[in-house]
């Protein structure tokens, strides 16, 4: 067992766990923040999609050695406060989710890619969400509320 | 009494109880019961709660796992009770019978609960208005209802249900309340954003996977790679040295046919669990006697087989066998579809505290909380009363999450270990374990006569769910749930001569219902062989079948909607083709247009428009979502590979091997809704299955070569 201090939303928590334990579990179990999910534990699904000092990052494939002592997670928690992200309006005003539980994972990909790219277009959209899967099909509403929140940013 | 009370107050959260309204059955006739403080032991259903506070809170009594139904089910309490959604708290039934069947499937919560609880919400209405009559000395006829206040007609006065709940308690609940006309609906068919939107974006909604109980411990679950296998030996000494883990135990996995052995590693936290899990052995004893055509490559020679004989009967109108013999113009063809899993991306997990004083607590993603209460109560021996179940919201399902062996392991968990405990399968476990849609044959006949479609016979073959999962099918009959979905009197086609038959082929692969359960399969069969009698009689397919439902007015008009809304009679340049398809499933009909074009790198699904007629509905932009979601769906099942078993155990293991769509694979896709004021049908499923006949249908026009079986190459 090692102790980690991880910012999270620029909150520090200080964690005791094993090194090689995913981010994920440290962020849903220990932390106690739920709104990250884990769905295939294999990089293949993108439902535990955080950010790692911003770029977007699949947390169960990410164990708590790897990351840097200066590093700031984000989470959906993060961007949630103190007002909703231009990304959570658009996906409301777009009724996206069905069962929703995607959709922390699409959402922070959205985020991180209307952060380095304020206008993308359809095929940098589709490059930026190729890796979050939602099995209820929501990928036009996605689509088009990436879109529509690019305009509010 | 006493007691009841105030632990039902609790659970519910309320402060003092004015009215309460429930329904008592769900019959067409149904008795409506109050729920007042002095028979709140009773065994009645409240749906409705109006504290005296002014608090209301209505009851969802169907789980959600996207469909809708937080928003559908209160919506039709609230369309009668005169309440818009954003005024009131919506609670989820907790399984007792009070409320009636719980069961999220089938497609049936609209279709079930818009009669008796539209009733539900008038009847406490009329009750709310006359004791605001009585209150201010006035004729009832003189008041009404609007946004939970009664007004008095041409006065400035008012009263919120709250303040008239306890005199409203009073009375008796009127038994034919008066309905509204569906033409002054305030939010029954109108568009209204989903008020559970918002904490499905922020993290905050609560999934199974997300229970947090105080104590609990964490539990992995080791299955049979074979899926029947018993354990010869276990060695966990590696497993135990895992930090965390705290124990291994042997357990059973209980499904509802059978019971095979699975191991647990039981841990601190579920990183443990999954660790220890890895680091254990377990020798599985194969028990070959067991598997019954659990290879796939067994099962199909056999429903191939069974292809060649006759199968039995369902129903039949004509001679159907004298009919082909004697003809001269005659077609047949045998379609296959896959086994494929659900796999929702919150794979199957369930929190459970069998706790000291016999009492057992459940936090799970379920599709049926009263399935659960009584399932719960049967495994572990104890009465109903001592069983309390939380539905969390489902982060998907599909038909998996109402096939609950992992809620019996987490209960087999707890009981042996004497803690709380969370069971998550992964998604390993989910693919490879199944249950699955079962892989089926559509055995297709035909003759025409002059051009015209005279004979029609669909001999279906597979594994039966009802047969497999409840033992619930007498040998030489055929299962009635999938012969109802090709009966003449759902599709409608006016063959003279009409058969259709069922041969059953067992298999000791896990089965279940996946969204549209039969329709998804048969859907191909009937509705491509419905083009191949076209191309033969030489028709366009439109024509074709417009000339057969003749007599089906709403068939006729979903497919005249979907012509113009596809621009269907404008030709397409080269290089380009459309299909059509339509189904009728779970009191909807569905037709879909799929348009693909041929490039460099094969086929591709360029668009597809999708017309649904579900009678009368909640929300028109859920229908939509909801067909958007069969439109995805219905492509993966006709374009990506299924379910195969070789050497007796499944052969995908997650996502990368078991494909579901992704974001850039997904068709330009339109919605349209037949508006009408028809009995509503339903919504979560009926989009599905005239996808990957539209799609086969579409690729046949393009090529010219008919394919037969799933998956296609797109």
């Amino acid at each position: 067992m090692a102790i980690f201090n991880l910012n999270i939303n620029n909150k520090v928590y200080k964690i005791t766990a094993e090194a090689d334990m995913p981010l994920v579990w440290a962020i849903r179990d220990l932390a106690n923040l739920k709104g990250t999910k884990f769905g295939c534990g294999m990089a293949q699904c993108g439902a535990c999609t955080v950010h790692l000092d911003g770029q977007p990052v699949r947390s169960c494939q990410m164990p708590l050695s790897a990351i840097s002592k200066k590093a700031k997670i984000t989470t959906i928690e993060g961007i949630s406060e103190p007002k909703l992200h231009a990304v959570q309006k658009a996906w409301i005003e777009e009724q996206v989710p069905q069962c929703g539980y995607c959709q922390s994972g699409q959402i922070m990909s959205a985020v991180a890619l209307l952060k380095t790219n304020k206008n993308p277009n359809d095929e940098e959209i589709l490059a930026a969400m190729e890796g979050n899967l939602c099995r209820c099909g929501t990928y036009q509403r996605i689509n088009t509320a990436i879109k529509n929140a690019s305009k509010m940013l | 009494m006493k007691n009841n009370r105030r632990e039902f107050i609790k659970t519910l959260g309320l402060t003092g109880i004015g009215l309460s309204i429930g329904i008592d059955g769900f019959s067409n006739n149904i008795g409506l019961k109050k729920l007042t403080p002095a028979t709140l032991a009773l065994e009645i259903n409240p749906f409705i709660i109006i504290e005296n506070t002014g608090k209301i809170t209505l009851v969802n009594s169907r789980p959600d796992m996207g469909q809708g139904s937080t928003q559908a089910v209160p919506s039709l309490l609230a369309e009668e009770l005169e309440v818009s959604l954003d005024q009131v708290s919506i609670i989820q039934s907790d399984g007792r019978s009070k409320y009636g069947s719980q069961q999220s499937g089938g497609s049936s919560s609209v279709r079930g609960l818009w009669m008796p609880l539209r009733q539900a919400g008038a009847a406490a209405k009329e009750m709310l208005i006359k004791a605001a009559a009585e209150k201010w000395g006035v004729n009832a006829v003189d008041c009404y209802a609007e946004r939970g206040k009664i007004f008095l007609k041409g006065s400035q006065k008012s009263v919120t249900y709250g303040e008239v709940a306890d005199l409203a308690s009073t009375y008796e609940v009127p038994k034919n309340p008066k309905l509204k006309d569906p033409k002054d609906f305030k939010i029954l068919g109108k568009y209204n954003p989903r008020l559970d939107v918002p904490d499905r974006v922020t993290g905050k909604a609560i999934y199974g996977i997300d229970a947090e109980i105080p104590g609990m411990v964490f539990a992995k679950v080791v299955h049979s790679p074979r899926i029947h296998d018993t354990i010869s030996s276990i060695d966990d000494a590696a497993a135990r040295k895992v930090a965390g883990v705290l124990d291994v135990i042997k357990i059973e996995r209980a499904m509802p046919h059978t019971k095979v052995d699975a191991v647990a590693v039981i841990a601190q936290n579920q990183w443990a669990a999954l660790k220890g899990a890895k680091a254990l052995t377990v020798n599985w004893k194969s028990e070959s006697g067991k598997y019954l055509n659990q290879n796939t490559s067994e099962y199909f020679d056999a429903a191939y087989a069974a292809a060649k004989k006759p199968g039995i009967r369902a129903e039949e109108k004509g001679d159907f066998d004298a009919h082909f013999e004697s003809a001269t113009q005659k077609l047949e063809a045998v379609y296959e579809t896959p086994f494929l899993a659900h796999a929702a991306i919150e794979s199957e997990n369930a929190t459970v505290h069998v706790k000291d004083d016999g009492s057992v607590e459940v936090w799970a993603p379920i599709q049926g909380p009263d399935g659960a209460l009584s399932q719960v109560a049967q495994y572990l021996g104890v009465s109903e009363e001592k069983v309390k179940i939380n539905v969390t919201l489902l982060g998907g399902s599909f038909g998996r999450k109402a096939y609950m062996d992992f809620l019996n392991e987490a209960c087999d968990i707890s009981r042996k270990i004497k803690k709380p405990v969370k069971v998550l399968w992964t998604k390993e476990d989910d693919i490879a374990q199944g249950p699955y849609r079962p892989a089926m044959l559509s055995r297709m006949k035909g003759v025409l006569e002059n051009g015209r479609a005279k004979a029609f016979h669909h001999q279906a073959i597979g594994e039966s769910i009802a047969g497999q999962v409840f033992n619930g099918l007498r040998p030489n009959t055929a299962d009635d749930w999938l012969s109802g979905e090709l009966s003449q009197e759902n599709h409608q086609y006016a063959f003279e001569v009409n058969k259709v038959s069922y041969s059953r082929v067992k298999t000791s692969i896990p089965v279940v219902w996946w969204r549209s359960v039969y329709a998804s399969n048969f859907g191909w069969g009937q509705e491509c062989f419905i083009d191949e009698m076209a191309h033969e009689a030489k028709k366009d397919p439109l024509e074709f079948r417009l000339g057969l439902l003749k007599n089906a007015p709403r068939f006729t008009k979903v497919l005249n909607l979907l012509a113009e809304k596809a621009d269907y009679k404008t030709p397409l340049p080269a290089g380009k083709a459309k299909g059509i398809a339509v189904f009728r499933s779970f009191d909807s009909i569905s037709a879909a247009c799929v348009f693909v074009s041929k490039t460099n790198s094969g086929i591709k699904i360029d668009k597809v428009v999708s017309v649904i007629d579900c009678g009368m509905f909640v929300n028109p932009d859920n229908v939509k979502a909801q067909t958007e979601g069969n439109i995805v769906m219905g492509i993966q099942a006709a374009t990506k590979g299924g379910i195969t078993f070789e050497n007796n155990q499944c052969v995908q293991s997650n996502y990368h091997d078991y494909q579901v769509l992704r974001n850039s694979e997904i068709p330009k896709m339109e919605i349209h809704i037949v508006e009408n004021y028809e009995k509503p049908g339903g919504v979560g499923e009926p989009g599905l299955p005239p996808i990957a006949p539209a799609l086969g249908n579409a690729i046949f026009n393009l090529t010219g070569k008919r394919e037969r079986k799933l998956p296609l190459g797109v």
